[in-house]
């Protein structure tokens, strides 16, 4: 049976749906209402609370701890100052991705890292010889995402600490209801957004305080159904959706590399020597297989297919997570890609879709098929290639 | 200094900016003319006092188009409209009605009051879908004249036709019942529990001043049932900051496709000249030329106010005359210290929703009944919505703004006093009635802004304060909107058009009027 996070005693009073599900064996609300539409709102307008504790959690400490973190993560970490965060992913010695996270410089020596699975192994193998000290902290801290337009003005209530010169993807130290914090401003929202650690024995005493303020700027407990929409809109890929850790992966097909992922910014192929440098150094100059894309699905070209079949247009009432081919031509004949999560966005009143095609189907404004299935009949709905993120206020890095 | 434009449009409400919009995509050079300091018509938000911030007289959104949406990006320009998913009803044993969206809790609830109705809803819901999605591509129609309906017309009737004939024997005689029938007479055929009739009622009677067992009434339970969003049948939402938030979405389009706004300028009356529309000229004398001037005003404003009466034909005045507008809605905006407090309400989630005094369908009627000869109900069906239950931008932090949309009303109701007196005692009579079923309500509120119906028709400009621009009664739509055989956007007026809400598809944020004028317009090649 999975185990209950450090706020488990708080979510679970909310979670009136009562639907968990496991992440990373803790027990996870995939909605706290019965139904998804407020908390994705509340997201959107007001602000949004995820109990994230079940992300792994690392901490790396010790002379050689910026050489371990460069050579695991494809970004430079001795660029990364202390009290910023670098978003990158981790490859194995061919290039290809096994988990993308967060690496947060908590000192000249000290690192953070956060994984969607478990990298102990992955760190201590590559610090063989090394000085540095690698240990767990997964269950030493419980961690919150509170994300929202309000939830810069919500913090502020509860903290000392000057919010507002806080920069994206930079975080501080601080108590919050009197109980000491880690807040650091990033997500998985692409809005205004914070990450709160906290020690597991203060953890239901930072809800309180966040739920209980929180009432006066929207804030509503929000579950990982809700977290799927604002991620896809916010053009942010998800582990075993839309890519598989190459740690994992049964077969070489299932694979792949940051450069395909659109994750090739966070590639640093001038530093001194990473796993997988060599790899993605030859791919670098011989262009990747696949590019993952935005796509916009033609909304007008599906209602179409709904009145065939003599009904009205019905669009995904929340996101989706598939492997739908994609197509260069609407007889479905030229394979493409494929999409590999979607969701019809209410914030943007569009139908978007994250996949991945040949390159040269990537250029924005490209026109490619997404398969859609329609009362069992399978059709080659129009899409255009367009930028991601979809979602992208001023607000998130402002 | 004169100034020249391919088209002038009257007023900047939704419909006015949603023709200009569609004028300015398709290349025109479109000048909008607002009387106000503000764009919006009836959709506006207000910030009457400082912090609180009012949906001012339209408050809830569901019928606007969604081709308007895509067209015009909306969505780009800061529409995102809020599913609002209950509506809740105190009856007056204590009792209360929880009419969920979700249909596994509104059967459960519905259950309490009735086994019978429990599963009667469904099935009502059901022929209603059926129905609203048959007759909504009407929404979508230039009114033919079917007394002479040209070729373009006889395909549009005919088309309307095949959608009707899409409905089974059984679906279509509902429809006939719909098209003649009183709201409460058609509902109890469905439903036997009164507090579920009166609240379901209500939709025939909104901005209409008839009562729910007046017959003609169960067409306007259609038209709230032809709404919808993302997609999810008559779903009703609110808007980020107000309905203002719509009407700066569909002005930020238009300016982003080059349309011009003018604030506080005010159109006197429409230049003529050999039976052509050439300008008009603002208050003030200013001149101002253009090859099309389309109005957004409603039929009254449109013909009567902003042309002579010797430039039209005798029948279209006489027509315009009669037109109904009588308004008899109000306005109640509160700004509130702390979150109001229902005594029947078990759960605050219903804040979040709608709340709906109607406690019986003889309240309803009664309500009317005061209100038949000219005065308001002493206790008024209200519409009630906080929007600051989920809407962080309208209210400073803990404090909300409630929005009273009261029915009825009258324009003019002379036993109460001069307009203040009037004014006052509607107020009054509505912040008692709410007090009844709210106990703590007179203590929290810190400001508050009365609107009846002359109220409305002063501020906003609609005539009588009708908040459809004109009565939706089956009498006055489609090819009768505003008069027969000029319901087509056109008038006898050559280059002068209606695109406001007293012509099809009607009122309500629609934005429908607006597109299809500009249509017509773009298809005269103007």
């Amino acid at each position: 049976m999975p185990r209950q996070t450090p706020f488990h005693s708080r979510t679970n009073a909310l979670c009136e749906s009562q639907n968990w599900v496991e992440w990373s064996g803790f027990f996870s609300a995939q909605t706290y209402e019965m139904d998804h539409i407020h908390e994705y709102n509340a997201i959107r307008l007001g602000a949004g609370l995820f109990d994230v504790s079940p992300l792994f959690k690392y901490f790396i400490r010790g002379r050689d701890a910026v050489a371990l973190m460069n050579r695991v993560i494809t970004r430079d970490a001795s660029k990364c100052g202390v009290g910023q965060i670098f978003y990158t992913a981790w490859c194995d010695d061919e290039g290809k991705i096994i988990d993308d996270g967060t690496v947060a410089r908590l000192g000249d020596d000290f690192f953070r890292m956060t994984a969607a699975t478990p990298t102990l192994c992955w760190l201590q193998d590559n610090a063989f010889g090394m000085e540095v000290e690698i240990e767990e902290v997964t269950d030493a801290y419980g961690a919150l995402a509170l994300q929202g337009p309000t939830s810069r003005d919500l913090l502020q209530q509860l903290t000392d600490a000057d919010l507002s010169s806080l920069k994206y993807f930079r975080m501080l130290e601080t108590k919050l209801a009197g109980v000491p914090v880690n807040i650091s401003r990033n997500g998985y929202t692409g809005d205004l957004g914070y990450e709160i650690f906290a020690e597991p024995g203060q953890c239901e005493k930072v809800w309180d305080a966040l739920i209980e303020t929180g009432v006066a700027y929207k804030l509503m407990p929000a579950g990982m159904v809700a977290l799927d929409m604002v991620r896809i809109e916010a053009g942010m890929l998800l582990l075993d959706a839309d890519f598989h850790s190459a740690s994992t992966a049964m077969f070489e097909v299932e694979k792949t590399s940051p450069y395909e992922l659109g994750l090739g910014w966070m590639v640093n192929l001038k530093k001194d020597h990473f796993v997988g440098q060599g790899a993605l150094r030859r791919e670098n100059a011989r262009g990747p297989a696949t590019c993952t894309v935005g796509l916009e699905i033609d909304v007008l070209a599906l209602e179409k297919v709904f009145v065939q079949n003599s009904m009205p247009l019905q669009l995904p009432y929340q996101s989706w997570v598939d492997t739908l081919p994609v197509y260069s031509d609407s007889d479905q004949r030229d394979h493409i890609g494929r999409a590999t999560s979607g969701t019809w966005s209410p914030v943007m009143k569009k139908y978007v879709v994250i996949g991945r095609v040949k390159p040269q189907y990537a250029k924005i404004g490209t026109q490619v098929y997404v398969e859609q299935t329609v009362e069992a009949r399978r059709y080659a709905v129009p899409a255009t290639v367009v930028k991601m993120p979809f979602f992208d206020p001023p607000r998130k890095r402002g | 200094m004169t100034q020249s434009y391919d088209a002038i449009v009257i007023g900047g409400g939704h419909n006015g900016l949603t023709c200009a919009a569609y004028l300015a995509k398709a290349g025109r050079k479109v000048l909008v003319l607002e009387r106000r300091y503000l764009v919006g018509g009836a959709a506006v938000t207000e910030e009457k006092f400082p912090g609180f911030k009012f949906t001012v007289c339209s408050y809830v959104v569901s019928l606007l188009r969604p081709e308007v949406i895509r067209e015009l990006e909306l969505a780009k320009h800061g529409l995102q409209v809020m599913p609002l998913d209950s509506y809740w009803v105190p009856k007056e044993d204590g009792d209360q009605l929880a009419m969920y969206a979700d249909p596994a809790a509104l059967r459960e609830e519905v259950r309490r009051h009735s086994k019978r109705d429990a599963e009667m809803i469904p099935k009502y819901n059901q022929m209603m879908y059926h129905i609203a999605n048959a007759v909504k591509p009407i929404l979508g129609y230039v009114p033919p004249n079917p007394a002479s309906p040209g070729l373009r017309g006889a395909r549009t009737l005919s088309e309307f036709g095949k959608h009707l004939q899409s409905l089974d024997k059984k679906t279509f005689h509902q429809l006939s019942k719909i098209m003649t029938m009183s709201a409460d007479d058609f509902l109890a055929e469905w439903v036997e529990t009164d507090v579920i009739r009166a609240l379901m009622g209500i939709n025939g009677i909104i901005g209409t001043k008839l009562g729910v067992k007046s017959p003609g009434t169960a067409y306007v339970l259609l038209h709230h049932y032809m709404g919808e969003l993302d997609g999810a049948f008559t779903a009703w939402g609110a808007q980020r900051g107000g309905t203002g938030g719509v009407s700066d979405a569909i002005a930020s389009a238009a300016k982003s496709y080059g349309a011009e706004i003018r604030c506080n300028a005010s159109v006197e009356r429409v230049l003529v000249k050999n039976g052509r529309a050439v300008g008009v000229v603002l208050e003030g004398g200013e001149e101002i030329y253009a090859k099309t001037i389309a109005s957004g005003a409603d039929p009254y404003v449109t013909f009567r106010k902003l042309l002579d009466a010797k430039d039209l034909p005798d029948d279209l005045v006489s027509a315009i005359d009669k037109f109904k507008f009588r308004g008899s809605s109000g306005k109640v905006n509160l700004a509130l210290d702390t979150a109001p407090k229902f005594s029947a309400m078990t759960d605050p989630a219903f804040l979040r929703g709608m709340m709906e005094i109607c406690p019986s369908v003889d309240y309803v009627e009664q309500a009317y009944d005061d209100a038949k000869y000219g005065a308001f109900s002493k206790r008024p069906y209200v519409d009630v919505d906080i929007p600051t239950m989920i809407d962080p931008t309208m209210a400073p932090p803990g404090k909300h703004v409630m929005s009273c949309f009261v029915q009825y009303a009258s324009y003019n109701m002379p036993e109460y006093g001069d307009r203040d007196q009037q004014r006052d005692a509607f107020g009054n009579a509505v912040i008692d009635t709410l007090s009844e079923f709210m106990p703590n309500l007179k203590d929290i509120i810190l400001h508050k802004q009365v609107l009846t119906p002359w109220d409305i028709e002063q501020e906003i400009g609609l005539t009588e304060g009708n908040i459809f621009g004109g009565e939706l009664t089956l009498d006055q739509l489609f090819f009768f909107r505003p008069a027969a055989g000029w319901a087509d956007y056109r008038t006898p007026i050559r280059n002068y058009y209606q695109c406001g809400s007293g012509v099809h598809p009607g009122g309500g944020i629609t934005s429908g009027p607006g597109r299809l004028g500009a249509m017509e317009i773009l298809r005269d090649g103007n």
